[in-house]
C-alpha cells in the first residue's frame, strides 16, 4: 500500500464524503471504505482503471479533469482527493481551484521534483531525471507538470489556499514501510525540498 | 465482399442460428402470459378491463428469490430477448449478446424476466387486442400509455411472479427510461438501476424525428384513421419509412459510410447509358423498412413512439431531476456511447449530474464506438467488460447475502 493512503486515513473524517480525482483502480477509496465508512465517488479517464472500479464495487464517474468539475456543485464533498494526479494535468492550479470550490477541504499529494536524487541526476548527468520512482522518459511521461515542494508552497501563497497539514514522503512511496517514523523523518521535515520523495498536503480556501 | 459485410451487420441485433451445442445461449425459450383479469387504470385516466403480458424468463430464481432481473425493451423490441423459440429460427432474441450463460447478464447466476410492454404487438395487450366491449380491435381507441403504465403493469408481473425485489431494473433507450421511472416509483424494489443510450426525456430534435414517422404511418393511405384492421389492410409503406427514419438516425453518419459509401447496388454511372440507379444504402434500408413493417403493428409504433416523447423524468417533481433522484434508493449504473446522436453522452451526464447532486451512487461510462445508439445493443467490447463486471459485482452482493 502506498505511504501516502496512511497519511490520507488520518485527515479523512469517518461517513465523510469524498470524491477522488485520478482514483485509478479505485484503490484508496477502497481503502477509505473499509477504514472510515465514507461515501466515496471516483472521477478516472483511463478505460482499464474504471472497469477494475466498477469490478471492485467503487463508484467511479468517467471523465477528464482537464475539462474542469462543472457538473460538481460548490462544497459539494467533505474532501476532494488528487493523489500523484497533479503533475498529469493541463493545468494544475486550475485543477485545484475546481477541487477547492467542490470540496470543503482538499487533500493532494504529488511526487517533489526538488528531491536531492533528482537534483543529484539533472546536475551530474544532464538529463532528465528517470528513476524507480519515475520511471518515464521526458518525451512519454504523463507527468507533464512536475514541481517541487517550495513551488507548491508558493502556490499556496499565490492563491489564498490555507494550508491545514503537510506531510513529508522519503523514498519509494510504493514501499508502506517508508512512510514509518525513521531516523530520517527530522531531516526531512526539515528540509523537504530536499529530502521528501512525496508531499502530502491537506488544504483548504 | 461488401454486400455481404452489409447483410451480416444488418443482422448484427442476431449472432446467428440456434445451435444446441452453443453454451453461450439460453438456448430454446417459450414465451409465457400473465392474465391480469381486474381494471388496470392507465395514467391518461382510462380502465383497460384486463390485461395480457407476454414474457419470458431465463435462468433459475434462487430460493430467496434476490437474483432476479428485469430486462426493459426499447421502441420496437419485445419480450423475446435471448435465445430461441423453435430450433430452425434464424435469429435469437434481441439481445443475445448479453442474456446468456458467461454474458453481461449471466444467465447462471440472474434469474431474467423480460416483458413484452402494454400496448404491444407481440402477445401482450395493445392496439391489434380485442377490445372487450365492441369485439373488434381497439385500434386508435387503445388508450395512451405513458412509461409509468409500463413500469406498473411490470409491477403486476412481479407479484404474479413472487418476486419481492429486483437485483436490477436494465434497459436500453426506451428501456433505460423504464429502469428510470422504476427507481422512481417503487424504489424500494430495485438494488440497481441499469441505464444504456437512454436520456430523462427527449429534445425537440428527437420529438420532430419521431413526428416525422408518425406522420408517414397517418398519412399513408391504407392507414385509415387507424382503423385498417377493419379494412384486411395495414400501412405497411408508411410503416416502412417509419422504420427507414428511425434506422437512420439510430446509426452514426461514419458507419452508413463506412458500411455502405456510395456503392452502387444496380446500374452504372457510365456516360452515354441510361440506367436504373441503387445506391447499396437505398436498398439496405428499403429491406428494413419491408422487413418491419411485414412484421410491427403501425398502432403500436405509434403509442411506442408517443410514450418515448412524453417521457420526462422530472415532470412531476417541479422538473428537477435532483429533486426525482432523491426519491431513488438504488445504485445506477450509466453507459452512452460516443457516436450516438438521438441519445447522446450529453443525455447521459446530465442524468449523472443530477444523480451525483441528489448524492445517489453511481458509475457512468462513456463507451467510445461507431455504431450509433444501436451500440448498446452489439458487441462493443468496452461496453462488454464494463456491463459485465457491474452485473457481477451486483451477483457477487446477493450471493454475499444468501451466503450469511
Amino acid at each position: 500500500m502506498r505511504p501516502d493512503f496512511l497519511t490520507i486515513e488520518q485527515w479523512v473524517k469517518p461517513n465523510s464524503r469524498i470524491l477522488d480525482l485520478g482514483c485509478g483502480d479505485g484503490a484508496l477509496l477502497k481503502f477509505l471504505q473499509q477504514k472510515k465508512q465514507v461515501r466515496s465517488l471516483g472521477v478516472e479517464i483511463d478505460a482499464s482503471n474504471i472497469a477494475t472500479c466498477i469490478g471492485n464495487g467503487i463508484d467511479v464517474i468517467e471523465q477528464d479533469l482537464d475539462q474542469g468539475l462543472a457538473n460538481f456543485a460548490d462544497n459539494s464533498f467533505d474532501t476532494v482527493l488528487l493523489t500523484q494526479t497533479l503533475q498529469a494535468v493541463h493545468r494544475p492550479d486550475f485543477v485545484l481551484q475546481e477541487m477547492l470550490r467542490v470540496g470543503k477541504e482538499c487533500i493532494i499529494t504529488f511526487p517533489n521534483f526538488g528531491h536531492w536524487q533528482a537534483r543529484k541526476y539533472l546536475l551530474t548527468r544532464g538529463k532528465m531525471p528517470v528513476s524507480k520512482f519515475m520511471p518515464h522518459e521526458w518525451y512519454n511521461t504523463p507527468n507533464i507538470h512536475f514541481c517541487t515542494v517550495n513551488d507548491f508552497e508558493v502556490l499556496c501563497e499565490q492563491r489564498d489556499i490555507s494550508v491545514l497539514h503537510r506531510n513529508f514522503q522519503a523514498a519509494n512511496y510504493r514501499d508502506a514501510t517508508a512512510s514509518r517514523p525513521s531516523a530520517f523523518s527530522p531531516i526531512i521535515d526539515r528540509w523537504p525540498n530536499l529530502f521528501a520523495a512525496q508531499a502530502v498536503y491537506h488544504v483548504t480556501s | 465482399m461488401k454486400a455481404d459485410r452489409i447483410k451480416s451487420n444488418s443482422e448484427a441485433v442476431a449472432s446467428g442460428q440456434y445451435d444446441a451445442a452453443d453454451k453461450s445461449s439460453v438456448g430454446l425459450v417459450e414465451t409465457q402470459h400473465f392474465f391480469y383479469d381486474q381494471p388496470f387504470r392507465t395514467s391518461s385516466g382510462r380502465d383497460l378491463p384486463s390485461i395480457e403480458l407476454a414474457y419470458e424468463t431465463y435462468g433459475a430464481l434462487n430460493s430467496d428469490g434476490r437474483n432476479a432481473v428485469l430486462v426493459c425493451h426499447a421502441l420496437s423490441g419485445d419480450h423475446h430477448a435471448a435465445g430461441y423459440h423453435h430450433s430452425d429460427d434464424k435469429k435469437p432474441g434481441w439481445w443475445n449478446h448479453y442474456i446468456g450463460p458467461g454474458k453481461a447478464i449471466d444467465t447462471d447466476r440472474f434469474y431474467v424476466v423480460s416483458v413484452n410492454n402494454l400496448g404491444g404487438c407481440s402477445g401482450s395487450t395493445g392496439p391489434s387486442s380485442i377490445n372487450p366491449s365492441t369485439q373488434a380491435p381497439w385500434g386508435p381507441d387503445f388508450p395512451t400509455l405513458r412509461v409509468r403504465d409500463w413500469v406498473a403493469s411490470q409491477h403486476l408481473l412481479m407479484g404474479h411472479l413472487g418476486i419481492g425485489q429486483w437485483a436490477a431494473v436494465i434497459g436500453g433507450s426506451l428501456g433505460g427510461m423504464q429502469a428510470l421511472r422504476w427507481a422512481l416509483e417503487y424504489p424500494a424494489l430495485l438494488r440497481h438501476c441499469v441505464v444504456l443510450a437512454s436520456a430523462m426525456k427527449l429534445t425537440a430534435q428527437n420529438i420532430g424525428f419521431n413526428n416525422t414517422a408518425r406522420t408517414a404511418i397517418t398519412n399513408d393511405p391504407d392507414f385509415h384513421d387507424g382503423r385498417y384492421y377493419d379494412h384486411q389492410t395495414r400501412p405497411k409503406n408508411g410503416l416502412a419509412i417509419a422504420r427507414m427514419i428511425g434506422h437512420i438516425t439510430y446509426l452514426s453518419g461514419d458507419l452508413m459510410g463506412e458500411r455502405f459509401g456510395r456503392e452502387l447496388r444496380a446500374g452504372s454511372f457510365t456516360q452515354g447509358v441510361e440506367s436504373h440507379l441503387e445506391f447499396q444504402v437505398e436498398s439496405y434500408l428499403r429491406h428494413q423498412g419491408d422487413k418491419f413493417a411485414a412484421s410491427f403493428d403501425a398502432n403500436t409504433y405509434l403509442l411506442m413512439l408517443r410514450a418515448l416523447d412524453y417521457f420526462d423524468l422530472a415532470r412531476e417533481y417541479g422538473d428537477d431531476p435532483v429533486t426525482a433522484f432523491r426519491e431513488a434508493q438504488c445504485k445506477f449504473f450509466v453507459a452512452s456511447f460516443t457516436s450516438d446522436w438521438r441519445f447522446s453522452p450529453v443525455r447521459s451526464r446530465e442524468m449523472v449530474d443530477a444523480l451525483i447532486a441528489a448524492e445517489k451512487p453511481v458509475s457512468y461510462v462513456e463507451i467510445e464506438s461507431s455504431l450509433g445508439h444501436d451500440s448498446f445493443l452489439l458487441p462493443v467490447p468496452r461496453y462488454q467488460t464494463v456491463f459485465s463486471a457491474y452485473m457481477r459485482k451486483i451477483s457477487e452482493e446477493y450471493e454475499m447475502k444468501g451466503g450469511e
